[in-house]
């Protein structure tokens, strides 16, 4: 491991490495170009801030993107990173990592990028499980284009291009990350740093593909979005931090809960006909997804929007199983040796 | 077309008698399901290791298992052999070997008149001719008259030869095609022990598929040498290639060698994004068998991530590869346009087929070099060269390599159906012949910037992912000459676009000048380029055996073109460009050489003949 001017000592298990690394390390010199007031500052921030605590050598993380306002977000981390073409991020972070699976490897993209034009890289690079942290700004808008409806936006939203409203059913980035067997599913809100920070940083420690989602406010073609949950005032109430192997509680006073009846949850009042038992017990680390695909499926008002880690599982990674592949096939078979392999098949000698 | 002399003695344990000939072009032809393909690529290699030069033309359908006996489920596969040098698959066959009705409706007039026809009398019954339009039997309605035709029951025969085996009917009639091999290999005097080791070590773990065949194969040649249908049989003594090891090769296996040998070279990784499609697939499930070298194969979701994962691993050190034809490399321009703007090295090869849309998927076309040279946004500078021969394919993917490293750059590599599916006897090169790829990454944090530029090559540093105090970022975006940051400046595009066009311009400066076969000199001169330079030498050769003063070019560098064929042309009183499409490289040339000349072309998803080359260029001198 290259460190920059640390000895490893042989005590020092990887996460405990100093690397004397802190945020200012990671702001690049390039000003940030985004409109003022927007979500992705803070998204930044908090990336910047938690990415030194992961004990990866600067020069070991790669920063990569399609196209969008999200997407100019590697010109802005002091690391390596790739502003690559529209939707297309899933596919070169994949050869990036597979070239040299010890870079730590960061996709950032949008619900346009991510979901639309790139909806198909997403889904293969998720159901492969290679170790990408993907980021998903989720705006609900195409902010760069100025203002046309994205797949994430409501119903009947009125837009630059849907002036009589959208007719387009909206997808949802978390249930498409389950269906297509996502690993690790998270989901945070841009004005709630310090749970973003830590939601980051989970997903970044998790091995294989984990994807975030995050709430982010596009206060230009789509202000106020998400106000109704995400104001510091109203997230108590209307905001549910799920965490691993406690009951799901929500409220100023944590008074109501959500309780499962058959097959459908159900927000109930704690006290005379239910108590804390009678709750939904999060657990992170199911081996099938069904609960956290229940979770995906909390519609705000009817619902406290789930906010946490969903789904967080291990299973083999990417290109671990590459790089086995070919270590397997080199005990067996021996290292490539390139004049045998020339001279192989049927040959024959002309004097 | 072969000059034959009578043998006095008989070789071998035969007791007929031989003629020696310089060469043969046989097609077998049948059903999709019938194995034809086999059977051509088991003559081959037995005709290469018996030391004939050779050359292939498979012709497949599109569908994999059309309706049986129809005309659409034909499938063929040529061979050309000789002692002396074999550059095509040769225009017309001498043998057509017609295992059904439709395989000899579908390619009778090819035949060479007076060439025979072997047939599997068998399959000549209503039906079958039904399915093949015929309203009688050729076979005696006097249609054939004009050719030797060789009836031969060959389903009967093959059933009474595996009848021990075990093997029903149905399974025992699918030998027939080694039955009619056996044949073959008797009428060219052939050694069996290439295809009986074949049979051993693929139906080893099938004792009665393995009993079978071989017994089918045997009974075919015994046949041959007893029955009073075969009076002779011919010879063709060895070729006086050059001296060295050989071996057989198809275009798409000497790509996967090519890149083998790169990464070898270059001390890199090789990673190869690609997803399936025809005439490309093979090259990818050829690298997929070379995992003890290191190479990463990701068959990606689509096109475009197959590229875009290639493109990844270049900028993380690697070297990217990726293969597709037409339909995919329309889909890849957007990241080929990304590649050149981030300027890092990768390798897009295209096996052309027939186009437009889904065109001819199984058939050869020259018909994407505009794509190759233009296919993108922006002004979008890329090296293409084109491979001439399936052997030099693996030339080819070194050259691609070495230019996509030295100038940071995409480079378009062509090749095409018929180059990918048809094979030659390879020159085996000893290591110390393979060029050196190493090309350094940067290092050095002091004087490190992005896009600074080397002086003579103009390409930029290649600074990867891993190593400390390079950290930078690219993306599509303009970017700032030196710093590499994004840059709107209305001058610095205007450089920059005028930087990256020198740069791949400049490539002229470092390619072999151009090979003229032929006198300097002359009436006329034949310019090709990719898989057609077998035909053209060929049709050049004879034209010259005429007494006609005719010299062919081959042009292998694409973009930039070399810098000495203005000089080339002006020798020549006329000049011929001969490509299968409607005449692509003529109109580049006289786009950017102000350059004239009269186009030869066809687009009949069929490589040239020479005679048609031929016919073409006489009618003009």
């Amino acid at each position: 491991m290259k460190l920059k001017g640390i000895q490893m000592t042989a005590n020092q298990s990887s996460e405990m490495i100093d690397l004397k690394l802190d945020r200012k390390d990671f702001v690049s010199d390039q000003e940030v170009r985004w409109c003022p007031g927007c979500g992705d500052y803070s998204i930044l921030a908090q990336m910047q801030k938690m990415v030194p605590n992961l004990g990866v050598p600067r020069e070991n993380f790669v920063f990569i993107s399609g196209i969008g306002c999200s997407s100019r977000f590697p010109y802005y981390m002091n690391t390596y990173g790739f502003h690559s073409i529209h939707g297309r991020a899933p596919a070169v972070a994949t050869g990036v990592k597979l070239a040299n699976p010890d870079l730590k490897v960061f996709v950032v993209t949008g619900d346009g990028d991510g979901l639309s034009i790139g909806g198909n890289h997403l889904i293969h690079a998720i159901r492969r499980n290679v170790d990408l942290n993907i980021i998903l700004f989720n705006n609900r808008i195409y902010g760069l284009t100025k203002g046309q409806f994205s797949p994430t936006s409501e119903m009947g939203k009125k837009t630059k291009s849907t002036p009589y409203g959208s007719i387009d059913n909206p997808i949802n980035p978390l249930c498409v990350a389950i269906a297509a067997e996502a690993t690790f599913v998270a989901r945070a809100i841009d004005i709630d740093t310090k749970h973003l920070g830590e939601t980051l940083e989970r997903a970044a420690n998790h091995r294989g593909t984990s994807f975030v989602e995050v709430y982010q406010n596009c206060n230009i073609f789509n202000d106020g979005a998400f106000n109704d949950f995400t104001e510091r005032t109203k997230r108590a109430d209307q905001v549910l931090y799920l965490e691993d192997g406690k009951p799901m509680r929500f409220g100023k006073d944590l008074e109501k809960g959500i309780a499962i009846q058959g097959f459908s949850p159900e927000v109930v009042e704690i006290g005379e006909n239910y108590s804390i038992e009678d709750l939904l017990i999060h657990n992170e680390s199911l081996s099938e997804p069904t609960l956290a695909y229940l979770l995906t499926r909390l519609h705000f008002p009817e619902f406290p929007v789930p906010v946490g880690v969903f789904r967080n599982v291990e299973k083999p990674e990417y290109s671990d199983l590459c790089r086995d592949q070919i270590h397997a096939a080199q005990e067996k078979e021996g290292k490539g040796n390139l004049e045998k392999l020339l001279n192989s098949g049927d040959t024959w000698t002309v004097s | 077309m072969s000059t034959e002399t009578e043998l006095s003695t008989p070789t071998m344990e035969t007791q007929k008698p031989t003629v020696e000939i310089q060469s043969a072009v046989i097609r077998f032809a049948g059903d999709s399901g019938d194995g034809m393909q086999l059977t051509g690529t088991q003559f081959t290699n037995t005709t290469a290791v018996f030391g004939n030069d050779i050359s292939t033309l498979p012709d497949f359908p599109a569908e994999i298992r059309a309706p049986a006996g129809s005309l659409p489920g034909v499938s063929g596969f040529q061979i050309n052999f000789g002692s002396q040098e074999i550059r095509t698959p040769g225009d017309r066959p001498d043998v057509l070997v017609a295992m059904n009705p439709a395989a000899l409706k579908v390619n009778l007039a090819d035949l060479v008149e007076g060439g025979t026809v072997i047939v599997n009398e068998d399959s000549f019954q209503a039906s079958n001719l039904d399915k093949a339009g015929y309203e009688s039997n050729p076979l005696d309605d006097g249609s054939l008259e004009g050719y030797r035709v060789i009836r031969i029951p060959l389903t009967t025969l093959t059933l009474n030869a595996i009848k021990d085996t075990g093997l029903d009917r149905k399974q025992g009639q699918r030998c027939k095609n080694f039955f009619a091999l056996g044949v073959v290999y008797w009428m060219y005097d052939r050694p069996l022990d290439h295809t009986l080791n074949w049979i051993q070590s693929k139906f080893g773990r099938n004792p009665a598929v393995l009993e079978a065949n071989t017994a089918a194969l045997k009974h075919g040649f015994n046949y041959a040498e007893t029955t009073e249908i075969f009076t002779t049989h011919y010879s063709i003594r060895k070729a006086s290639l050059a001296p060295g090891k050989y071996r057989n090769l198809t275009g798409n296996q000497a790509i996967a060698l090519g890149a083998v040998t790169a990464m070898e070279k270059s001390g890199r990784e090789l990673f190869y994004g690609s997803y399936p499609i025809t005439p490309a697939s093979e090259i990818l499930q050829e690298l997929s068998r070379y995992k003890k070298f290191g190479v990463k194969t990701f068959q990606a979701e689509d096109e475009i991530a197959a590229i875009g994962a290639a493109l990844g691993a270049s900028f993380a050190g690697g070297i990217g590869l990726t293969g597709t034809s037409g339909p995919g490399v329309a889909l890849k321009g957007e990241f080929i346009g990304l590649a050149v703007m981030t300027e890092l090295p990768l390798v897009i090869v295209n096996i052309q087929r027939g186009g437009p849309s889904t065109g001819l998927p199984t058939k050869t076309e020259q018909s994407d070099l505009f794509q190759a040279i233009y296919g993108r946004n922006g002004e979008c500078p890329v090296p293409v060269i084109a491979a001439c021969s399936p052997g030099d394919c693996f030339w080819s993917v070194l050259e691609a390599f070495r230019i996509a490293m030295k100038y940071m750059t995409p480079v378009m590599l062509l090749s095409d159906g018929y180059l990918a599916n048809g094979s030659e006897p390879w020159r085996i090169p000893s290591l110390e012949d393979l060029p050196d790829l190493s090309f350094p990454n940067a290092t050095d944090q002091d004087t490190f910037q992005p896009y600074a530029r080397d002086e003579k090559t103009l390409s930029r540093p290649w600074a990867i992912p891993g190593t400390p105090g390079l950290e930078h970022r690219i993306g599509g975006l303009e970017k700032q000459h030196l710093t590499g940051n994004v840059s709107y400046d209305p001058q610095n595009h205007d450089n920059m676009v005028r930087l990256r066009a020198k740069k791949v311009a400049g490539i002229a400066q470092d390619i072999p000048p151009t090979e003229i076969y032929g006198d300097p000199e002359g009436d006329a001169l034949i310019v090709g380029w990719g898989g057609t330079r077998g035909a053209i030498t060929s049709a050049t050769e004879q034209l010259r055996a005429k007494g006609l003063a005719v010299s062919s070019i081959h042009i292998r560098h694409i973009n930039p073109l070399p810098p000495d064929l203005t000089d080339i042309f002006s020798r020549f009183k006329k000049v011929f460009v001969a490509e299968i499409n409607l005449g692509q490289l003529w109109t580049y040339l006289r786009a950017t050489l102000l350059l004239d000349s009269i186009s030869i072309n066809q687009v009949r998803g069929k490589p040239f003949m020479i005679q048609e080359i031929m016919k073409k260029v006489e009618e003009q001198l």
